[in-house]
This record gives C-alpha cells, sequence and structure tokens, in this order.
C-alpha cells in the first residue's frame, strides 16, 4: 500500500508542491488539503507546510490554528497519527498547542536563508525512524522566526523524554539549546524548521532530507 | 453596554527582542546616548459588547490567552474603559 500524505495548503503557504514533490519522489502519495475543509480526506499523515499563512499576521501561525482543518489534523495526531510541521507549519503546530514552546525571531534580527547541518539525537520519531543516532544531514532553512524558546520546565521535559530529535551543529538562529525540531509526548508529532523536501535532489544541493522523507512514510505502516 | 478596549502586547521579561535592541543599538548615531531598555510590542484596539465590566473584562482575558497573545513568549496589559452614548 502506497502511504497518502495530506499536504495543508492555507492561504499564503508556498512550500505545498515541493512537500507533494518530496514525497512522490521518495515513493509516496501525496495531495493538498485545503484549509477550510474540516476533514483529512482519510490520509494517512499530514505535512504541515512552510510559507506565511494568512500572511503570518498578529504572529506566525496565529490565524493558521483556528483554521477548519486545524480541526481534522488535531483528532488524526490526538489519535497517533503523523503530523509533521516544516518551517511555518512548526509555528503553526506550537500555536495550536500540539507541540510546546514557540519561535520567535532570530538572534540578530536577520532573515536566514542557507544551508543547516543538523544532527540526529533521537530516532524514535515519525520523522527520524530510518535516520540513525548522531546522523548529520544538510537540509537548508528559510525563516526570520526561527529561533525556538520554551520555558525551563519545558525544556527539561524536552531533554529529559528524548524529545529534542534535531539539533543545529552550529546554531543559525539562537535557538536554545540548539533545537532544529522537536516531537510531542506521543513522537508521532513533529515541528523542525529546517525544510526537508528542498533536500532531495542532488541537483538541488543535498539528498539528505530523503531519509526524513523516507521516516514519515514508512511511519505509515506502524501507526495505521 | 459598550466597553472599547486597548491591549498592550509586550515579550515576556527575559524573551529577546532583536527589533528593541537593534533600535536601542542606533540611537547613539541619531544623538541619543542616553536611551536603554528598548522593547517593541503591539498595540490593538477594540469594542466589546458585554453586560458589564467583569464581563467584558474577563471575555477580553479569554481572547488575549487564546488568540491575541503566545503566553509562552508574550504577556498582555489590558485597559477597559465604557463607551458612554453622546
Amino acid at each position: 500500500m502506497t502511504a497518502r500524505v495530506g499536504v495543508v495548503l492555507f492561504p499564503g503557504s508556498n512550500c505545498e508542491f515541493d512537500v507533494i514533490e518530496a514525497v512522490k519522489t521518495v515513493g509516496g502519495d501525496a495531495e493538498i488539503l485545503w484549509h477550510g475543509d474540516a476533514t483529512i480526506n482519510g490520509v494517512d499523515a499530514v505535512v504541515v507546510p512552510g510559507g506565511f499563512a494568512h500572511g503570518d499576521y498578529l504572529r506566525p501561525g496565529a490565524i493558521a490554528r483556528f483554521s477548519p482543518v486545524m480541526e481534522a489534523v488535531q483528532r488524526f495526531a490526538g489519535e497517533g497519527g503523523p503530523v509533521v510541521g516544516i518551517c511555518n507549519g512548526f509555528q503553526v503546530l506550537t500555536e495550536a498547542g500540539l507541540l510546546p514552546g514557540a519561535l520567535q525571531k532570530n538572534r540578530g534580527l536577520k532573515f536566514i536563508c542557507q544551508m543547516a547541518e543538523l544532527r540526529v539525537e533521537s530516532t524514535e520519531c515519525v520523522l527520524t525512524s530510518a535516520t540513525a543516532l548522531g546522523d548529520v544531514l544538510r537540509v537548508p532553512v528559510n525563516h526570520f522566526e526561527g529561533n525556538y524558546t520554551c520555558s525551563p520546565e519545558t525544556l527539561a521535559e524536552l531533554q529529559g523524554n528524548d524529545r529534542i530529535v534535531l539539533r543545529y551543529v552550529t546554531n543559525p538562529n539562537g535557538s536554545i539549546d540548539d533545537i532544529a525540531g522537536v516531537c510531542n509526548e506521543g513522537r508521532n508529532v513533529v515541528g523542525l524548521m529546517p525544510h526537508p523536501e528542498r533536500a532531495i535532489s542532488a541537483l538541488l544541493g543535498s539528498v539528505d532530507g530523503v531519509p526524513l522523507v523516507r521516516s514519515l512514510l514508512q511511519s505509515v505502516a506502524t501507526t495505521v | 453596554m459598550l466597553f472599547s478596549v486597548h491591549v498592550d502586547v509586550q515579550l515576556r521579561p527575559g524573551i529577546a527582542d532583536p527589533q528593541g535592541s537593534t533600535i536601542e543599538r542606533s540611537l547613539p548615531t541619531l544623538g541619543f546616548p542616553g536611551v536603554s531598555g528598548v522593547r517593541v510590542g503591539k498595540s490593538i484596539k477594540f469594542e466589546i459588547e458585554a453586560a458589564d465590566e467583569t464581563a467584558a473584562r474577563s471575555e477580553v482575558e479569554d481572547l488575549c490567552n487564546r488568540f491575541l497573545t503566545n503566553p509562552v513568549i508574550e504577556d498582555a496589559a489590558i485597559e477597559l474603559e465604557a463607551v458612554v452614548a453622546a
């Protein structure tokens, strides 16, 4: 069975077709989920892609989280379904309360668009199960508000329960504890600032996003 | 009753405010060497219909917690005033 991945499209999303292309390249099926529909159409996994949902007005993700589709995503996540938020999608998932913490403006107040090196810190989640602990992956970052922050209690919980799944080798944005990606308690919801869908072809500079997308596709087999 | 509401949103103490610090760093060049502690926030104004001031305040607090601020990084100060019909 080919895994079907739903990619949420908000007004202002701009990475949805890159994600669809990446999923298809790695052997899955992918389709758009419209933000105004209160359903995820029975897909096996959901990706909330990058962009500027609702123009990032008020705060990135603040308005998107109230979209009808997000209720269905919340329910799906609650049932253990794999959900990944990339960049703006990560911001949406923190605003929705599916992941802890928040993303604040980059240290240095600069929009960052560059290749980043990520170290796999845990393979126990839907996005890293097909990687090896300590792997260093080259995946681009492209954001203004990617500086992850949370309370000291939350940080201790993330560290203590192996929920920091990816760390920057060289911290580009000031994120606390070099955090690039975290997962929820159930390990089925993952958020990360870097863009695995842009590291799928040698022609574009890196294929290190492939094992991440493959992990997501494989997770479908184990959670559904 | 109609109330006019002013919500002042500020980053919580300890949360980095790169906008504020960038403004602060540029001030000496403009001839204002003595300015410190610059913080940039948001000012949100609206009107709300409620039975009384207590009800209005509790609704605005709820609105702030769930939407206007992200409590992980922001605090809100609420000012509320009854609108007197002219």
